[in-house]
């Protein structure tokens, strides 16, 4: 067995590329006669756009072409990617999403016209000539307001604000509505999401490329799915053939969401490229990155939980407003509803669940998938709400959920809310949890904290997510417009050396690393044999890209799939040439041997041979050893987790500082635990930031307050602890070939709750016992000012 | 950023008559780069102020502690440690070790950002702010908002502080960009405590006349029980209210009194 296989926490490999600067981003590249692309965009938040003078404009210096709405209006609409069906059983309000706007601006940051020069200052300088008039109009901005009769509409061409109202599962809302009638208990809490802005360290960019002699187009672009990217645009946008558009998505530096998305500016630079016949690029600048890259969250929710005598849960309700912004972005309506609403039994027997969710078009920047992608919504609530509940029953939170827990030997288990768990043990993450986070100490550190003049709290939150998304003919039922599968090619070398080729692009993930493993882990090489190539479509397979924590789970199976066509394959080679039965080949640490024999080949031999088949059975075997797979996943994967979170309050400023987080994982097998914990760490530091710092407000003109890295407050080093991590409880998932689960949104689901739970959990301890919720973010102003009103 | 002429003279001469001509004094530029990156201002010709060696450096003479306009604040956070450890450790604070090694003391108070540290410590010093026509007082130097008692042309050259006995400087962050969202700087000297609060008040960086009274009378955190800061006037918004900020230059000052003691 190799010593960088499966289970080895190798050192990332491409870190010795990022960390000497060595990386190769999109705006590293840099094409002969490119031209620059500067958007101008709507400064205001709903406006009717009267007209858009570009005469003085274009005589500017180094000006090639200014672009309009108007330039647009017969291509195609940027294409949403998924169709909710409301609780009515009719199809979401779906508007026209133009690449530039014509007749009206939507949100601010909406893209007006671009001007295409011979260098990006004069661009700018071109663009303060373009004249535009806009009638401003109200803005609609509040989700509950903008679905009043007489709201303003976003879009003139739908019936209402409203983009769905999706009732899940509508057959069991009246069941719900009588179990809530006869409980014991009800305890109810209404509380915000906050919207969230990604920020990943690289802004977007994008770069157009045609070539006219033999009509093709390329679009190098920062995004996490090329493949998915080339089909939208392609098909839907610009009519232009796969065979003549070539998607590159090299080093991208960080995506969490924001770069799944189809954006108006990849449509642009292609479109122009073809055009000019000249390359065209845009590089997003930060704060055109804030009204522009797609927001996160942003739910209004009223959350109930009916419990009987001795404390089971018996039914759940819950009522949302979800914000949509002013355009459908490519995965938006499957947040809050698919993988949302499926997720609200959360790690609980509750047998009657009932959600309902309002999507709502308003004013602001487009809002979708963010890491984690509407699983910490549901968590979020749900944690907060047994929070609650143990709180007003005056039991533990712990027990309380103890006794709620689905048992180990229930797995498989049904929810009422569609998806079935195949694996879990939520009692063993727990028991882990309390374990690690020393919480038997805790009451003498709450009294240490009390001597210092300080509140010291504890909260702990356990989640589910649905992740490894997803099996294909469910997803197409549930209103997706696309496949999620992935796919890999294995390509062996003549002398033994792998490339694999695989449709799951890696942004931070470590994939380089960890897919090298799994196959080096398999066929017995070292993994400093193997190469993993992603990122374009001219030599990757049809790929659905990462998102969802989906990269081992499908990425991977995809990759062990083709690999064992490989290592099939490679054993009528060596049976061929050991002169042995087929069945009678064993490989083992990169060596084909006769079994109960001393007669062997070793990998490279046989390699050779495939590439050189002098001594070789072409009668019934071709040469060459290249093998691709599809693979598509039968279920989602389950990963859960009990997270915990150690606060001092400051009674004095109301700041928050996290003094401990443990994070108790189930993620199935591990491939490589350095990375799986970095993934934890990242994700826990994503949390807490939303918990405790990151906010997007629009003030009632619809202009973005903390539209800039001054007002958007990111976590920084000093907010977060160091990490107790674990992931030992290990119940691996029993549908994919590795038993993976997946780990990359874990840490920003069950974190956000936790942090939560501790800050109301130290209040209460201090005495401040009327506090029964604080929206997020905890900011000092906040959590002083719920004291000063308790 | 449009096109402009620059000019980085190492003579004080050469630096005024560019200014006197209309150039823009640029410093450490964390205000001003920003400014005409986004296009905000169009100056045709900038002149930097940090190559002319009169107008860099900390010097200790006596009970004064006098800093060139042009030195960095990591500079003021190594060099005036010895001399006045409060300064110090204010100029230590502020931003990140980027913002501390181009900002300079002199851009800070000329811009007086209402949510700058500096000026809190130039104002409960009682700081001479020395330009190339005259001297000018702190009480009299700071007029508002991003106001000053600078004239068209006019340029600090130096910082001349009164070093305190005992002093210290507090400040909340506001999270986003750490600047503050209110700090409070004590000083005692043998004539009387003064006390100025930055980050809170809607009119810049103020005197806490009530504070500086009681701490008068008894240099400790408890000599500050009765007294409360009026929360009209202070400043409102996304990081906080101005009850908020009211309270929060309450407990600033009892830690700074606390630190300095």
């Amino acid at each position: 067995m190799p010593k960088d296989g499966i289970g080895a926490p190798t050192k990332r490999r491409e870190d010795l590329r990022f960390l000497t600067g060595n990386g190769r981003y999109t705006d590293d590249i840099n094409l002969k006669g490119q031209l620059y692309a500067h958007f101008i965009r709507s400064e205001v938040a709903h406006g009717q756009l009267n007209s858009v003078s570009t005469t003085a404009a274009e005589a500017m210096p180094g000006v090639v072409r200014i672009f309009t709405g108007e330039d647009f209006v017969t291509i195609g609409s940027i294409p949403c990617g998924w169709q909710v069906t409301d609780r009515f059983g009719a199809p979401m309000q779906e508007p026209r999403h133009p690449v530039l706007a014509h007749g009206k601006v939507r949100h601010v940051g909406d893209p007006i016209a671009v001007v295409v020069a011979e260098s990006l200052a004069e661009a700018r300088d071109a663009a303060e000539a373009v004249e535009i008039d806009i009638t401003e109009l109200p803005p609609v901005l509040d989700m509950k307001a903008a679905l009043a009769p007489d709201a303003p509409k976003v879009h003139e061409e739908l019936t209402s604000n409203l983009c769905y109202d999706w009732g899940f599962v509508e057959e069991n809302k009246s069941a719900v509505d009588a179990a809530f009638a006869s409980a014991a208990h009800v305890v109810s809490l209404e509380l915000v999401n906050n919207r969230l802005i990604a920020n990943p360290m690289e802004p977007r960019v994008a770069v157009g490329e045609y070539n006219a002699w033999d009509d093709q187009s390329t679009l190098y672009t920062t995004s996490q799915n090329p493949h998915v990217i080339r089909l939208l645009m392609g098909a839907f946008v610009l009519g232009i053939p796969e065979h003549k558009l070539r998607v590159v998505a090299p080093d991208v530096g960080g995506g969490f969401g924001t770069k799944i998305f189809h954006y108006a500016e990849e449509a642009f630079v292609t479109f122009a490229s073809r055009q000019l016949k000249r390359p065209v690029k845009w590089t997003s600048t930060r704060m055109e990155a804030f009204v522009s890259d797609a927001h996160g969250r942003d739910h209004v929710t009223k959350i109930e939980l009916a419990l009987d005598a001795e404390h089971n849960f018996t039914a759940l309700r819950t009522d949302t407003y979800a914000n949509m912004g002013a355009y459908l972005s490519t995965f938006a309506p499957s947040v809050p509803t698919w993988l949302h609403g499926t997720l609200m039994a959360g790690n609980y027997k509750t047998p009657l669940i009932y959600v309902n969710v309002k999507a709502v078009f308003t004013n602001t920047v487009p809002v979708d998938a963010y890491r984690g992608a509407g699983r910490p919504e549901a968590t979020f609530q749900l944690e907060r709400l047994v929070d609650k509940a143990a709180r007003e029953l005056g039991v533990s939170p712990i027990e309380l959920r103890r006794q709620n827990f689905i048992k180990p030997d229930q797995f498989p288990y049904q929810t009422p809310v569609a998806v079935v768990y195949d694996t879990g043990n939520y009692h063993a993450t727990l028991d882990k949890l309390i374990e690690i986070s020393d919480h038997a100490g805790f009451e003498a550190r709450a009294l240490e904290s009390k001597a210092r003049g300080k509140l010291r709290g504890f909260g702990i939150a356990h989640y589910i997510e649905a992740c490894g998304i997803a099996p294909s003919h469910l997803v197409g039922q549930l209103g997706a417009r696309a496949g999620l599968y992935e796919s890999a090619t294995v390509r062996v070398n003549a002398t033994g050396s792998i490339s694999v080729f695989t449709g799951s692009h890696s942004h931070g993930q470590g994939h380089e690393t960890s897919f090298a493993q799994v196959v080096a882990d398999m066929i017995g090489i070292p993994a400093t044999q193997i190469d993993i190539v992603h990122g374009d479509t001219a030599n990757t397979p049809m790929g659905m890209g990462t998102y969802g924590s989906r990269s081992l789970a499908v990425g991977g199976s995809a990759i062990v799939r083709a690999t064992e066509k490989i290592v099939n394959k490679a054993k009528k080679i060596a049976a061929h040439l050991l002169e042995a039965a087929e069945a009678d080949i064993e490989l083992k640490d990169g060596k084909f041997s006769v079994a109960g024999t001393d007669k062997s080949v070793d990998w490279a031999g046989v390699t050779l041979a495939a590439y050189v088949p002098h001594n070789y059975p072409l009668e019934s075997l071709e040469p060459g050893l290249e093998e691709t797979a599809f693979y598509d996943p039968s279920n989602f994967t389950y990963p859960s987790g009990g997270y915990g979170c150690e606060v001092e309050v400051d009674p004095e400023t109301g700041e928050v500082t996290i003094l401990a987080f443990s994070a108790a994982d189930d993620f199935g097998n591990i491939v490589n635990p350095l990375i799986v914990e970095g993934q934890v760490h990242g994700g826990i530091g994503q949390g807490i930031g939303q918990a405790l710092l990151e906010h997007a407000v629009y003030d009632d003109q619809g202009q973005l307050l903390s539209g800039s890295l001054m007002d958007y407050a990111m976590p920084r080093a000093l907010h977060v602890p160091f990490f107790r991590v674990d992931h030992s409880s290990c119940t691996p998932c029993t549908h994919n070939p590795l038993g993976v689960k997946g780990c990359g949104e874990a840490g920003a689901i069950g974190s956000p709750p936790a942090v939560v739970n501790a800050v109301i959990d130290a209040l209460h301890r201090g005495g401040y016992t009327g506090i029964k919720h604080i929206d997020m973010p905890l900011s000092p102003a906040r959590v002083w000012a719920a004291m000063q009103n308790s | 950023m449009y096109e402009f002429e620059f000019s980085r003279p190492t003579g004080m001469q050469e630096a005024l008559a560019a200014v006197a001509g209309g150039a823009q004094p640029l410093s450490g530029g964390m205000t001003l780069l920003p400014v005409l990156k986004q296009r905000l201002n169009m100056p045709d010709a900038v002149v930097s102020l940090t190559a002319i060696p009169e107008m860099k450096g900390v010097k200790a003479e006596g009970k004064l502690l006098t800093i060139g306009a042009a030195t960095p604040h990591a500079v003021v956070a190594r060099e005036a440690a010895a001399h006045y450890p409060a300064l110090a450790k204010l100029a230590g604070g502020i931003g990140d070790p980027m913002v501390r090694n181009r900002g300079t003391i002199g851009g800070s108070i000329a811009n007086n950002d209402p949510s700058a540290c500096y000026p809190s410590a130039v104002l409960a010093s009682g700081a001479t702010i020395r330009t190339n026509k005259r001297s000018i007082n702190a009480d009299q130097f700071f007029e508002g908002l991003f106001t000053t008692a600078l004239e068209e042309g006019e340029i600090i050259t130096a910082v001349q502080f009164p070093i305190p006995l005992r002093a210290a400087y507090v400040k909340f962050d506001q999270p986003a960009s750490r600047f503050a969202l209110t700090g409070v700087f004590v000083a005692q000297y043998s004539t009387g405590v003064r006390v100025a609060v930055t980050g809170a008040s809607d009119n810049g960086v103020f005197r806490w006349t009530e504070a500086e009274t009681a701490l008068s009378t008894r240099f400790t955190p408890e000599a500050l029980g009765g007294v409360s800061l009026s929360p009209a006037g202070m400043m409102r918004d996304l990081h906080g209210t101005p009850d908020y900020r009211a309270h929060l230059a309450g407990v600033l000052c009892r830690r700074a009194v606390a630190a300095a003691i």
